[in-house]
């Protein structure tokens, strides 16, 4: 085999072994956005139920709480930012992280001091790489996250928003339109706007009429109860979402890099192939050349 | 004969729904009992066993953390962090977690330990 030949043939194994490799993680992601795609629906009745209730306090009480306290002179927001623990997956973290950005700077437009918290180990490397300051970060459960992950998160930032540490929360993730489309987003968490509370299929909320609650404890007791799992569950929704995202975002990646192999494969394969020939064709005008010269020697020593 | 509409819903999944004619919860101020045409009523739940007597005379308990109860209209919302039908229980598991608890003494951890046993029927209600 001519050495030509042999590359060709080197390059389409390597390539081959790549294709395999993303076609099964091109599987593997499709599957899962289906469980996480399950992981959502399985938190809706939740969240619809603590939305309703969390209206039903807000309309039958004047309930006071820290966490809808509205600062007129805001000047610390931080920014939750929702990002994928892996690569390979697209433009998925890259978005959202581009999205934080341009709020960032939205944020310091209107004189506001920014800090940023960090859900995901790629937005962790992108910020530690340009020196860029997080206060906090969590990762390592970006592609499955349970409740429990929602709930420490939540707790530090309402940690921080209630001693006055920042004076309103943004969250960054990714939700997921459809299987094609999911898109960055920015929504303010904190303080709470309790008129604006959204049931999960964005139907309005205040179209219900609700009965004349008896509070137990106190309406006040019941509101700081249910704000911070309100908050908690807006988090862990929004991970779910980009959990699923990313699932979905990976599959699209995957997909197209299997197809790419495929595509690199056959021009390899075209390529290879006409070395082969080229080969041949030398061989054989080689011989030809070889036997008439030999003939064109016996024929002059007659 | 009158009743209500359960659901019990944890925060990533629905644990029990139905029909009941008598639900007790622990709620912040004690154990409630809720029975069809109650007055509409929202409170904190405590870390406790919560009980559905259902229509057809069975009896549900489920092993509950933090969350609230609302009631109107017939229909009672069972909301929680963590909620656990009795027959899920892993009884070792929560006995483990009980000795772990309580050689930590992470009052926390025992509590819910405990409210998992007395769900699953392993031990006389604290």
């Amino acid at each position: 085999m001519g050495a030509q030949l042999r590359v060709y043939k080197r390059r389409i194994r390597s390539v081959t072994a790549t294709k395999k490799i993303t076609k099964a993680m091109e599987m593997i992601s499709a599957a899962r956005i289906v469980k996480a795609q399950r992981a959502v629906a399985a938190s809706t009745p939740y969240a619809d139920e603590l939305t309703r209730a969390v209206t039903a306090v807000a309309t039958r009480s004047n309930a006071k709480h820290p966490l809808t306290h509205e600062n007129p002179n805001a000047e610390r927001a931080a920014i939750l930012l929702i990002t994928a623990d892996r690569g390979l997956a697209g433009g998925y973290s890259s978005n959202a992280i581009k999205q934080a950005l341009a709020l960032t700077e939205r944020l310091k437009a209107e004189g506001k001091e920014v800090v940023t918290y960090i859900a995901g180990r790629k937005g962790v490397q992108y910020f530690g790489f340009r020196n860029l300051s997080v206060t906090g970060s969590w990762t390592g459960f970006s592609d499955k996250p349970t409740y429990a992950d929602a709930k420490t998160v939540a707790s530090d930032l309402i940690e921080a928003f209630t001693t006055g540490a920042v004076d309103e929360l943004h969250l960054v993730s990714t939700k997921f339109v459809s299987m094609l489309t999911q898109s960055a987003q920015d929504a303010r968490l904190m303080p709470l706007k309790l008129d604006e509370v959204e049931l999960s299929d964005s139907r309005p909320a205040k179209s219900e009429i609700f009965p004349l609650y008896d509070f137990e404890p106190s309406a006040e007791g019941v509101l700081d109860a249910l704000l911070p799992r309100y908050v908690e569950s807006r988090i862990y929704n929004a991970m779910l979402q980009s959990a699923a995202s990313e699932h979905a975002a990976r599959r699209r990646a995957m997909k197209s890099a299997t197809d790419n192999a495929g595509e690199l494969i056959k021009s390899l394969t075209r390529l290879a192939n006409s070395a082969r020939q080229a080969e041949i064709t030398q061989e054989i005008s080689e011989i030809v050349g070889g036997a008439s010269a030999l003939a064109d020697a016996s024929a002059g020593s007659e | 004969m009158a009743e209500l509409h359960v659901e019990l819903v944890a925060a990533d999944r629905k644990v029990w729904s139905g029909a009941a004619t008598l639900v007790v919860a622990r709620t912040a101020s004690g154990d409630t009992g809720i029975m069809p045409n109650h007055t509409p009523v929202l409170s904190v739940l405590e870390s406790g066993p919560v009980t559905i007597r259902t229509t057809d005379g069975g009896t549900v308990v489920a092993a509950v953390h933090g969350g609230f109860i609302s009631f109107a209209d017939n229909k009672l919302s069972l909301l929680a962090e963590v909620a656990e039908l009795a027959d899920e229980i892993d009884v070792t598991r929560a006995e483990r977690a009980l000795e772990v608890a309580k050689t930590d003494s992470d009052s926390h951890a025992a509590r819910r330990a405990e409210v998992r046993l007395v769900a699953a029927g392993r031990r006389k209600a604290a």
